[in-house]
């Protein structure tokens, strides 16, 4: 599928394009001469893998979660070819164990691990600061502002990783991996040849040996102070007015530009070990120092434990993004100025809200149906994925969901504790096939394992389809397209252990089948798995059948079909109707909007006077009677 | 290396030519095109000579929900993304969804709105009203506002696709640089994708400007 689109190393060194801060890094990897590139999908990340795909002369390889994508990366620096690792803010809780390991015994070539956060929360469960981790692990920790910054900076990455031995941590956010500017392409560059170094001092991390390690970060993490100090990636700013001076990282760096650009600003492009020697010059220079950083208070309680009187979170807020005007306020209130009124409205006027939800004819719509009907005899344990919609209306059918993988495990607490008032409820988990084998595996084996009563939804749409429908190993591809041997989700929860009669295939588009089967395993003992079968509609993999159409004349306007939750069908008309018991009941009308439908039947299961036929029958009905 | 050091002896320069910044918002729902339509923006801007940020936040979008683009033009664009209160222009590709963006605009700002409506499941599920006359709200909010008849003018050309180019046709004699080289764009961009549109969407884009013109 990648394989026929263009080669974006195709455009020679000096090109200037228009490249998101994702599609910058990446021709920084090709430019870095990176062996192996890994990922797992995961706003806002997920582009730089896909587009690393379309580049020549390196392997790009989705990892079934974080921590295996940044170990095959560990193990290709080690082998001695460069090596990059992609995720979101939250992949590196799962890599983690990895990354502060590896961290005391360094590696052989480059290696360089993309962090992008969420600042803001567009499509996370939080939004978490990962320049901690460069803290936590001692690592350096370089921060783009945008996209020109993501592939000058990952270069030089490359470079610090192999200068002092380390992996390197760049830490984007939204507004670099998303946002498009003109980058200046460089030059391809085959770093230095290198073999394996069969030192198992170094590489086996013993306690004996690790013990011998650890003085030698701590004189890494010193030598790498003092090179930020002097480091070009540091960046001062002049400005006339120096009873302020801004101490920034990040894009926040060039809203603060924006914001005050007659205030001298020091960027810190490498903050992490913090160049403190540099930041304290900067600091006698100016009156007082405002820190302007997303999201935590990091570069600010560094300073101010280092002795240095800065301001920071008192003026600024501590989540989200920090935008011109809230920089310009902040600089406003240091001064002692009046605050410049925003232009903005005041209030967003009060209008409906537009969340996302499921897609016309999405599989996962008769799952979430047959939950809401069983609404009060079961608590739903949710996970990360489109599914995690099924929480919304008019299902409002997920009671919890922390993190990937997490529904199976945590149902099967829920399921040993729940409380007397519980007890006629079932414990159910829901889960997506990309999800499961990212996480889900041992949370499954768990349960299984220590006998729970849990009934599993595993809802295999052979797709990653949050993050817009990339391969994983359920669907039988890889990153490239090509095909490589799929996982038999079935064959594999009874090798976990889950009985023969307690594993069903289900055609999630048969609704009374879906519903029924639910209904009777939630009341059985001990685990069930409910595994569904229909593709992601947004994939080549599913197949559209003929739209369906709501015939006027049965139409009752019960509204049944509305609780299925198809964005397709739409209300034309309300009534009033009194009821023979006197009391007055609304009647919705719908019709089906025939661009939308993807014909997958669910509405018409649910549809008591048979009044949503296929259209093309409906349309050579008409024909009929017209021509008689 | 090319570090934002280097690029800011522009940025200072570029200051003293009083260059302001440019800042254009669309908004629509997932799969209505509004990414493509900023990004033909952009690369008008672009090959006009401006620097230029382009940003969305689609995290979600391909699941019915909202999508905003921001486009920033200028002889030298330094924050990411429009802050509440900066948008100079809004094209909204559904007709309440301008209501959603209008705080993002300054004071005076224009709106170029189209007459397609799109209510969600959460409206037909008879949680939420959808407002009777959106148009009528954002006039009395005080916006200049250009509402175009879209979606008659795409099917009168045939092709309710074409609502994207009709739109920015509307927008076109307000940018920092001739409207008749987006059109270029636009049209260019056809020829290369799909040849047999190109003509097509020059009416549109056409039928757009005029109807602006004209006054909507
Ligand atoms: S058949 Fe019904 S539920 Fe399925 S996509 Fe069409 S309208 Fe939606
Ligand atoms: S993208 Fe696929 S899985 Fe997600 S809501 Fe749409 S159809 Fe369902």
């Amino acid at each position: 599928m990648v394989r026929n689109m263009i080669d974006p190393s195709a455009a020679p060194a000096g090109t200037r394009l228009l490249y998101s801060g994702n599609e910058a890094v990446a021709r920084a990897v090709w430019e870095s001469g990176v062996r192996l590139a890994t990922a797992y999908p995961g706003t806002p990340s997920t582009e730089i893998l896909e587009t690393l795909a379309l580049y020549p002369d390196l392997t790009a390889q989705w990892g079934v979660n974080e921590k295996v994508a940044l170990e095959a990366a560990i193990g290709a620096a080690l082998a001695g070819g460069r090596a990059f690792c992609a995720m979101k803010h939250v992949g590196v809780n799962v890599a983690s164990d990895a990354l502060m390991s590896q961290t005391l015994a360094g590696i052989n070539a480059g290696l360089v691990l993309a962090v992008a956060d969420d600042v803001g929360l567009s499509s996370s469960q939080n939004e978490q600061d990962s320049r901690y981790w460069g803290r936590f692990a001692h690592l350096p920790v370089i921060e783009p502002a945008d996209a020109q910054e993501a592939l000058a900076f990952t270069k030089m990455a490359f470079e610090i990783s192999e200068l002092f031995g380390t992996p390197v941590i760049l830490r984007m956010t939204t507004r670099v991996c998303h946002v498009k500017t003109l980058v200046e392409v460089g030059e391809r560059k085959e770093p230095q040849e290198r073999s394996f170094i069969r030192d198992p001092r170094r590489w086996v991390m013993l306690p004996v040996h690790a013990r011998e390690m650890i003085p030698r970060q701590f004189e890494r993490e010193k030598a790498l102070s003092a090179f930020g100090d002097t480091s070009e990636l540091n960046t001062e700013f002049p400005g006339s007015d120096r009873s302020i001076g801004i101490v920034s990282s990040g894009p926040a760096a060039l809203s603060a530009r924006e914001a005050a650009p007659d205030t001298p600003l020091l960027k810190l492009g490498f903050s992490c070990p913090l160049p403190l020697e540099r930041i304290r010059a900067f600091a006698q220079s100016v009156d007082q120092v405002l820190v302007v950083e997303e999201t935590e208070p990091l570069i600010e309680n560094e300073l101010k434990a280092a002795g240095l009187a800065v301001h920071g979170k008192d003026v600024l807020p501590r989540t989200g993004e920090l935008s011109v005007p809230l920089i310009r306020s902040a600089v406003a209130r240091l001064k002692g100025e009046p605050e410049v009124a925003s232009e903005a409205s005041e209030a967003a006027p009060s209008l409906f809200p537009r969340p996302p939800t499921l897609c016309p004819g999405c599989p996962h719509l008769s799952p979430f149906y047959s939950l809401s009907k069983l609404h009060d005899k079961v608590i739903v344990s949710g996970d990360i994925g489109c599914y995690t919609l099924g929480a919304g209306q008019p299902w409002r059918s997920m009671d919890l969901c922390t993190c990937m993988g997490a529904s199976l495990s945590m149902a099967g607490g829920l399921s040993v504790a729940k409380g007397p008032g519980d007890e006629d409820k079932s414990i159910v988990a829901v889960i997506g096939d990309s999800t499961f084998l990212h996480m889900g595996l041992q949370g499954m084996l768990n349960l299984v394992y220590n006998n729970a009563n849990v009934t599993v939804l595993l809802l295999d749409n052979r797709s990653t389809g949050m993050t817009g429908g990339q391969e994983h190993p359920g669907t039988g591809y890889n990153l490239y397209g090509e095909t490589t041997p799929r996982v038999d989700l079935v064959g594999l929860v009874k090798a976990l252990g889950v009985p023969e009669d307690r594993v069903f295939e289900i055609d999630p588009y048969a609704l009374p089948e879906m519903y029924k089967t639910l209904r009777n395993e939630t009341r059985r003992e001990g685990v069930s798995v409910i595994v569904t079968n229909r593709p992601c509609v947004l994939t080549s993999r599913h197949k559209a059948g003929g739209a369906l159409t709501v015939d006027e004349d049965r139409c009752t306007g019960c509204g049944n079909c509305l609780a299925v939750g198809c964005p397709a069908i739409e209300v034309v008309r309300r009534e009033e109707r009194v009821l023979a018991s006197g009391k007055t009941r609304e009647l919705s009308f719908v019709r089906i909007d025939s661009a939308f439908c993807t014909g997958c039947g669910v509405c018409a299961e649910v549809c008591g006077p048979k009044a949503i036929q296929p259209l093309a029958q409906v349309k050579a009905g008409a024909l009929e009677t017209e021509g008689a | 290396m090319s570090t934002l050091a280097d690029r800011a002896s522009g940025s200072e320069k570029g200051a003293a030519m009083t260059d302001r910044v440019t800042n254009i918002l669309l908004t629509g729902i997932g799969g209505q095109g509004v990414l493509t339509a900023a990004e033909l923006l952009a690369a008008t801007a672009v090959a006009e000579g401006f620097d230029v940020k382009k940003t969305e936040v689609a995290g979600m979008a391909q699941r019915g929900g909202v999508v905003t683009s921001h486009v920033r033009m200028g002889q030298k664009v330094l924050a990411p993304a429009i802050a509440p209160g900066e948008g100079d222009f809004l094209i909204s590709f559904e007709v309440a969804e301008a209501l959603r963006a209008a705080p993002m605009l300054r004071k005076g700002a224009t709106i170029v709105v189209s007459d397609l409506v799109m209510k969600p499941p959460v409206v037909h599920q008879g949680l939420f009203p959808y407002p009777d006359d959106p148009v009528a709200e954002l006039r009395r909010q005080g916006w200049a506002v250009r509402a175009i008849p879209a979606r008659a003018i795409a099917e009168r050309l045939g092709n309710v696709r074409l609502i994207n180019t009709i739109m920015l046709g509307g927008l076109s004699d307000l940018l920092p640089f001739e409207g008749a080289i987006l059109r270029a764009q636009v049209v260019d961009r056809f020829r290369v994708r799909k040849p047999a549109l190109a003509e097509l969407n020059a009416q549109a884009f056409d039928a757009g400007r005029d109807a602006c013109l004209a006054g909507v």
